[in-house]
């Protein structure tokens, strides 16, 4: 007999079958996968890199939410035509704290990894409103209800403890001021804003969506657009002490 | 960077003639001439009516 | 267990205790919607609890109508099959096949005149898509790949399926799963993962019907009368095994409260994006390859009537294509802030992906030498081959693509969606209406279908769909990609994003009309289909329905 004849162990046993499929499947996920919580290009810090405030985490969610990742990328490549169009390329570290990434696969609408500070708060509203009144041939919906919809954040706080243990450098001062920190970071003039900022260095703090009464939907999305790409300095990055 | 080197060189050198080994075996198996009646037995599985 | 001769009429362990189980979830459920943080989140948990109050309902209404004895395994030395839960998932798949591509044409529409999106937010394009792609690809393939692979798996084991409860389990659980799926889009549960948008609980009730799907199947192969497992089975058992180590690995998620639909996966950043398109290529390579070459590797053959072309090639085509698949997902991240290293192993993967892909190709087409003929008389095979001809097409396409510099144009355009559509509507639409347009008539215990010529009709109006649909997405995916990187003499960025965007508008009409011709080809065949089961002569006499039908 062969040793050729070997293989006919897995025609004529299912279980033995079944495992020879996972070990095959097994080797190239764990070749991939594994090296990238080690590697040094995949895991380093960057400074400035900080978590996100609860109004642009829970703004973030209202992203994933409406599925702005269907078409609109957060990746810069490298390509000339792409860092001189949006910015610097994106770096692994500037999405770090995000659970779940969202660079997305398609360009139906611009690149947003460095929307933050593109445009005015006033300009994100009306566009979020209604795109076609800013960008006359845009095929982006609108979503007039943001602005109308108070925004949920009664347990923002539970958000931000799973993410801690994911984590995101939430500590229990953030998570316990979590709603306070909502509201400082979205009302102008607010006592805490202070506090805020030192939680949350350069943190953005002012009405997003220009209605003072209330916390919007839309201001928290806005808040979240607004600092999109803007964590890191690139004045001050070193791209060469990255390299591999 | 020496030890992302060192496997490297290990996965381009000794990986790939483990590849080409597993390949080269599925292929002789499945050519072996002795094989060749099990498989047409194999084939016609789908065509048997019970 | 269940095949016990017993005195008397009793329930058996498993219905007693599958309607326990089933109450105490119903109750568990209730609770959770009293809680629960949304109101989406409260109407999912009902939606559980109903369908907990129903299984038991329909368990013991089963138990009423039931003989004393479970169902023989063999009728006269003859296997005796199952073929309920294939007509359920067979008639699930045409309905669910016909309301994905109708939002797939919503969708397209919305693209081409975004005032379709009427400011609702429950049918904005970021919604309507995921719901587009789930109900194409897990609703409408999911269950035509549930439906052969039980049917198959039967055939060629001689046995009759395994379990009594559980063949129905999954197949009423994975359609609840679709349900929750696609409702959550709409009500904005999603976690915004390409594919694997289903949040943490939809995920979890998934996991239990998946690990039930892998035993069902597991079950029946060891009851075979064969010695040897056809080949098609592989493909099957390698779509529902990988299938599951991907949903665990992409859908690791820690949930804000049992509360509450929303969670957060434990990957970030680059490995999440790893992670994802680990899962999101291999959704491909296992849920719409493997899957569906175990649809061609039995009914080709069996349609037309002759053995697989080399059944030595299927073996190196299975090992191959399987090992190198699960390599391909970086290419999906080229240039991306994942490591080069990775991307160059995925292009290089993809690359040599091209081979078995071909083989496999080859495979099938040749499975007709010697037949050609038949393309002339059968609509039915010439779907089918037609399929394993855009199979082709788009696996050359592929790797194509996933050549770094080829990439840098063609990524985040729609080539990418029109290379898409190319394998989805040509090979595994296309696969999959041939192996319905089979299997419908031998399980209903039909001569055969109501009409070949709407058949026809239905192949000839479909692919004239496809032509346009993937033409106008060569055609903007490339001109968008050049316009994003086309320079004036003077060295500044040509276009505004905008203009590309408005570039965009004559190819999205016409996209959108491809899909309508898709949409209208599925509406003759699910005609035709309705028409077979209400309408045509029995193959045998009634009381043998069971039992083998002639062709």
């Amino acid at each position: 007999m062969s040793i050729w004849q070997k293989h006919a162990i897995f025609e004529k046993n299912s279980i033995i079958l079944s495992l020879g499929i996972v070990v095959v499947i097994a080797i190239g996920g764990l070749v991939e996968i594994a090296p990238l919580f080690y590697l040094k290009n995949t895991i380093e810090k960057v400074s400035g890199m900080r978590a996100y405030t609860p109004l642009e985490l829970a703004g973030r969610n209202i992203y994933v939410r409406e599925g702005c990742y269907n078409c609109h990328s957060q990746m810069v490549r490298p390509l000339r035509d792409e860092v001189e169009r949006y910015g610097h390329y994106s770096l692994a570290a500037e999405s770090m704290y995000d659970h779940p990434f969202q660079w997305g696969s398609k360009r139906t609408g611009p690149d947003l990894a460095r929307v933050g500070g593109k445009y005015s708060d006033d300009w994100h509203r009306d566009h979020l409103n209604r795109p076609q009144a800013v960008v006359p041939g845009s095929v982006m919906p609108a979503y007039p209800w943001l602005a109308r919809t108070d925004l949920d954040y009664a347990h923002i706080g539970d958000d931000m403890k799973v993410q801690a243990l994911l984590g995101v450098p939430y500590s229990a001062e953030m998570i316990a001021s979590a709603a306070a920190d909502i509201k400082a970071q979205a009302t102008p003039d607010d006592p805490g804003a202070a506090d805020l900022a030192k939680r949350y260095p350069k943190v953005n703090a002012r009405d997003f969506d220009t209605n003072p009464a209330r916390i919007t939907e839309a201001d928290a999305l806005i808040a979240y657009l607004q600092v999109i790409g803007t964590m890191v300095d690139f004045k001050l990055y070193d791209d060469k002490a990255n390299v591999r | 960077m020496e030890k992302y080197l060192s496997v490297a060189e290990f996965a381009q050198t000794w990986g790939l003639v483990y590849f080409v080994a597993i390949f080269l075996a599925v292929l002789v198996y499945a050519l072996w001439p002795s094989r060749q009646a099990a498989f047409d037995q194999a084939a016609r599985m789908p065509l048997r009516e019970d | 267990m269940a095949q016990n001769i017993s005195s008397g009429k009793r329930i058996t362990l498993g219905e007693g205790g599958t309607a326990l189980v089933f109450a105490v979830f119903a109750l568990f459920c209730l609770v959770v919607a009293a809680n629960a943080h949304t109101a989406a989140y409260a109407f999912h948990a009902i939606i559980f609890s109903a369908a907990g109050v129903g299984a038991v309902f329909l368990i013991f209404s089963n138990y009423a109508r039931r003989g004393d004895a479970l169902p023989a395994l063999t009728i006269g030395g003859k296997p005796n099959y199952n073929y309920g839960p294939v007509k359920f998932t067979a008639i699930a798949a045409m309905i669910w096949g016909v309301a994905g591509f109708l939002v797939g044409v919503i969708a397209a529409l919305q693209l081409a005149f975004p005032v379709i999106n009427f400011d609702l937010p429950w049918i904005s394009f970021g919604r309507l898509r995921p719901l587009h792609t789930s109900a194409v690809i897990f609703a409408f393939g999911g269950n035509v790949l549930i439906a052969t692979a039980f049917y198959v798996v039967q055939r060629t084991s001689r046995a009759r399926l395994a379990g009594y409860l559980s063949p129905w389990f999954v197949v009423l659980g994975y359609n609840l799963f679709i349900v929750i799926a696609g409702t959550g889009y709409l009500l904005g549960i999603t976690q915004s993962k390409e594919y694997a948008e289903p949040e943490w609980y939809a995920d979890l009730w998934l996991t239990v019907v998946w690990v039930a799907f892998l035993l069902v199947y597991l079950a029946t192969l060891m009851r075979r009368t064969e010695p040897h497992i056809y080949v098609a089975n592989w493909f099957y058992l390698a779509f529902i095994i990988t299938i599951a180590v991907l949903h665990l690995g992409n859908n690791a998620a820690i949930p804000v409260s049992v509360f509450s639909p929303k969670s957060y996966i434990v990957w970030s950043g680059v490995q999440d994006a790893m992670v994802q398109w680990w899962y999101g290529h291999n959704a491909v390579g296992f849920f719409l390859t493997a899957g569906f070459l175990g649809i061609m590797y039995y009914f080709v053959p069996k349609r037309a009537d002759r053995p697989v072309y080399s059944y030595r090639l299927s073996i190196i085509h299975f090992w191959a294509l399987i090992f190198l698949y699960i390599w391909a997902g970086p290419h999906h991240l080229h240039y991306t802030a994942l490591p080069d290293w990775a991307q160059t192993l995925g292009m290089t993967f993809s690359v040599m992906l091209w081979m078995p892909s071909w083989g496999g190709m080859i495979n099938g087409l040749m499975t007709l030498s010697g037949a050609w003929d038949k393309l002339r008389t059968d609509p039915v095979l010439r779907m089918m081959v037609v399929s394993i001809a855009f199979y082709g097409m788009s696996t050359f396409e592929g790797p194509m693509m996933s050549i770094k510099s080829v990439n840098a144009l063609s990524h985040y355009t729609d080539w990418t969606i029109g290379h898409v559509h190319s394998g989805a509507l040509g090979w595994v639409a296309f696969v999959s209406f041939g192996a319905l347009y089979c299997v419908i008539p031998w399980v209903y215990n039909r001569k055969g279908l109501y009409s070949l010529k709407l058949v026809n009709w239905h192949f000839w109006i479909a692919t004239l769909g496809i032509v346009l649909y993937i033409t106008a997405m060569w055609v903007s995916g490339i001109l968008q990609g050049l316009m994003w990187r086309a320079y004036t003499s003077l060295g500044f960025l040509e276009y505004s994003f905008i203009e590309t965007v408005e570039a965009m508008h004559p190819f999205y009409v016409i996209r959108a009309l491809g899909g309508v011709l898709f949409l209208l080809g599925s509406l003759i065949m699910a005609w035709n289909i309705y028409k077979t089961i209400t309408a045509t002569e029995a193959a045998s006499p009634a009381g043998e329905a069971a039992l083998a039908p002639a062709e």
